[in-house]
């Protein structure tokens, strides 16, 4: 039983550990690593080319000293052609934009893969994201980087359809064998939500007394009571 | 039988038993057996199933097939609006609920670039450790049950109630108290409620000096848990197991203290609990411990309950700006985080729910390999999963 530390702990993550991470990784693995973004005190996003997936996981973990897998997962960045499902009748039609747009640090497919390391020694973490080929749905697998990645990657191989070389047993994890589709896919449609219409059209009449809210107000920084 | 008979036999039995602790492979004409522990099963907390291959007594193969109570969670945060995913949440880890709710609003808020009052924070993080002390005081209960002893799961049902009430009386939930706004809370606390509190976590830590003089210090326990289900520190980082599995093998990492959130625990002074062996007595000793760490983390932070506002302002219809963050928070399970994609709308874009019992439980394969029958009971339950945790 060891003695455990109290609270004070002054080593909080810092912008510099996230700096200092990223021209780790581009000092490894040089123009693979496609694009990176830090948010001042708040976290770190990096996008590596697909064919240094593996390797970029790999630099993260001995170079940089991420030891912790955090979870690995993947964005399907279509947007959805149901829309949000919301049946309100007051409303009109919702136009729906078909225009692929990726979040932070870009990209060029739909289907991108989005993983988190951190260090358990430092305490800060790393987002990596890589595109995953349109015409293939292929990445390496992270099992040789993280055992753990095993499971992580049954499950987004199910729920989007990307293979992973190098993965021992691509076996359905949670959804019966011979289940067809990819569910997190943005295009398999959530049928309980086709069948019902549903009713929880958003409450938009103002109390009285109150001003019209628009939604469209700033919150503002004093927290007045509501 | 005569005596040199019997004699013989005892020696023989004496060989093998040594050679089995040997863990020497036995040239038995043994043919191998699979063994199907679940769906339903009492040691599997819900519908868990175990296929483990057993060569004689020793588990060489195991691999839980989980998937029996998938909800499809990520699929539906799609639909709904950011208020609403509260409610959905609420249920992945349903012993601790409130916990669940934190890390998700703490990312919506910080998206928006909202914080929380400070009564409000203080009042979430009191929460948040009530959910802890919840969660945890039935799994020490019903790790007597795993080994034989009935008493203990009693005492923790009993004990656990007072805890229960205490949500209910603030939050109108005791199973899932959907308390949690994004810009604070749903309501005050009740009057009375902070004196009944303290009262409540004597209580506690009465209960937990219980259950270290009747199961920690019982001589049967300690012998089914000790040097059993070893999982080293880097086979703990690698498979990305949290909270209490990973500081018992010895990583003292903790969320409450490891990171900047606007939550109230940096108000308050608490050890982490670290233990080097990694073994199942381990995971449960810190787990002990733990519960009554925050059962004094709950009386630190009723002395500084400032007056206030319990809501920041915001906007009636939330939409929160397009952007990504990720929050995550040290759950009774251990880390539970939220990866939202956010395009401005009124629901999240993509929502990765990243559950503790996921990860801690992709390690039971190579945790079993090698172990006998009987202590692939403790060991599961010493790893300490919900199934909604795992199946999200």
């Amino acid at each position: 039983m060891s003695d455990a530390a109290t609270t004070a702990v002054a080593e909080l993550p810092g912008d510099a550990l996230r700096e200092r991470a990223v021209a780790q990784l581009r000092s490894a693995i040089g123009d693979a690593l496609i694009d990176s973004l830090i948010k001042p005190g708040d976290d770190v996003w990096v996008r590596v080319r697909t064919d240094a997936w593996r390797e970029a996981g790999k630099v993260l973990r001995d170079v940089v000293g991420l030891h912790y897998f955090c979870y690995l997962s993947a964005i399907d960045w279509m947007p959805s052609p149901y829309g949000r499902g919301e049946d309100d009748p007051t409303a009109e039609p919702v136009v729906i934009d078909p225009t692929i747009k990726q979040g932070y640090t870009g990209g060029d497919t739909r289907f991108q893969m989005l993983a988190r390391l951190t260090s358990t020694v430092d305490h800060f973490g790393v987002n990596i994201k890589t595109d995953v080929p349109d015409d293939d749905l292929t990445v390496a697998s992270w099992i040789p980087n993280f055992a753990g990645a095993n499971w992580h990657e049954r499950e987004t191989h199910e729920m989007f359809g990307i293979n992973f070389a190098g993965h021992p047993d691509l076996r359905n994890m949670y959804l019966p064998t011979g289940f067809e589709g990819h569910p997190l896919r943005k295009d398999f449609p959530l049928l309980a939500r086709h069948g019902l219409t549903w009713p929880g059209i958003v409450d938009v009449e103002p109390l009285p007394g109150e001003p019209e809210d628009t939604g469209d107000a700033e919150p503002t920084e004093e927290g007045a009571a509501s | 039988m005569t005596d040199t008979l019997l004699g013989d036999r005892q020696k023989l039995a004496y060989i093998a038993s040594q050679a089995a602790d040997a863990r020497l492979n036995v040239e038995l004409e043994t043919e191998g057996m699979t063994l199907n522990i679940g769906p339903q099963h009492p040691a599997t907390h819900g519908t868990l199933r175990i296929i483990c291959r057993l060569d004689g007594e020793q588990v060489v193969w195991a691999e839980p097939s989980a998937g029996y109570m998938h909800r499809g969670y990520e699929k539906l945060t799609e639909v709904r609006t950011y208020p609403q995913v509260t409610t959905l949440v609420n249920r992945i880890d349903w012993l601790g609920s409130f916990a669940n709710e934190v890390p998700f609003i703490l990312a919506a808020e910080k998206l928006m670039g909202v914080e929380a009052p400070p009564r409000a924070q203080v009042i979430r993080t009191i929460f948040h450790e009530l959910s802890r002390i919840a969660n945890v005081s039935l799994f020490l209960g019903d790790l007597g049950v795993q080994m034989g002893a009935i008493t203990p799961v009693f005492m923790a049902f009993r004990d656990r109630e007072y805890v229960l009430n205490l949500i209910e009386s603030a939050t109108g939930g005791r199973f899932h108290p959907n308390f949690d706004r994004i810009g604070g809370l749903k309501d005050d606390l009740p009057k009375g409620w902070i004196d009944e509190t303290r009262g409540v976590m004597r209580k506690l830590r009465n209960f937990c000096d219980e259950m270290e003089d009747l199961l920690f210090g019982n001589e049967i326990f300690q012998s089914r848990t000790r040097g059993i289900g070893v999982i080293p520190k880097e086979v703990a980082l690698q498979y990305g197991l949290s909270g209490a599995n990973l500081r018992a093998s010895g990583v003292d990492y903790d969320l409450r203290r490891d990171q900047v959130l606007p939550m109230s625990w940096d108000k308050t002074e608490f050890k982490v609990w670290t233990h080097p062996d990694g073994d199942s007595f381990a995971r449960c000793w810190i787990r002990l411990q733990e519960t009554r760490e925050s059962t004094l983390i709950v009386d630190q932070l009723l002395d500084v309950i400032p007056a206030g506002p319990i809501m920041a302002k915001v906007p009636r219809i939330i939409k929160v700006p397009e952007g990504e963050a990720w929050v995550s928070t040290e759950n009774p399970l251990g880390e539970m985080g939220y990866y939202i994609v956010s395009k401005g709308e009124l629901g999240p874009f993509r929502v990765k729910i990243r559950s503790a019992s996921f990860n801690n439980i992709s390690v039971v394969p190579w945790v079993l390999r090698g172990v006998y029958v009987p202590d692939v009971i403790t060991i599961l339950a010493s790893l300490y999963f919900i199934l909604g945790d795992i199946d999200r």
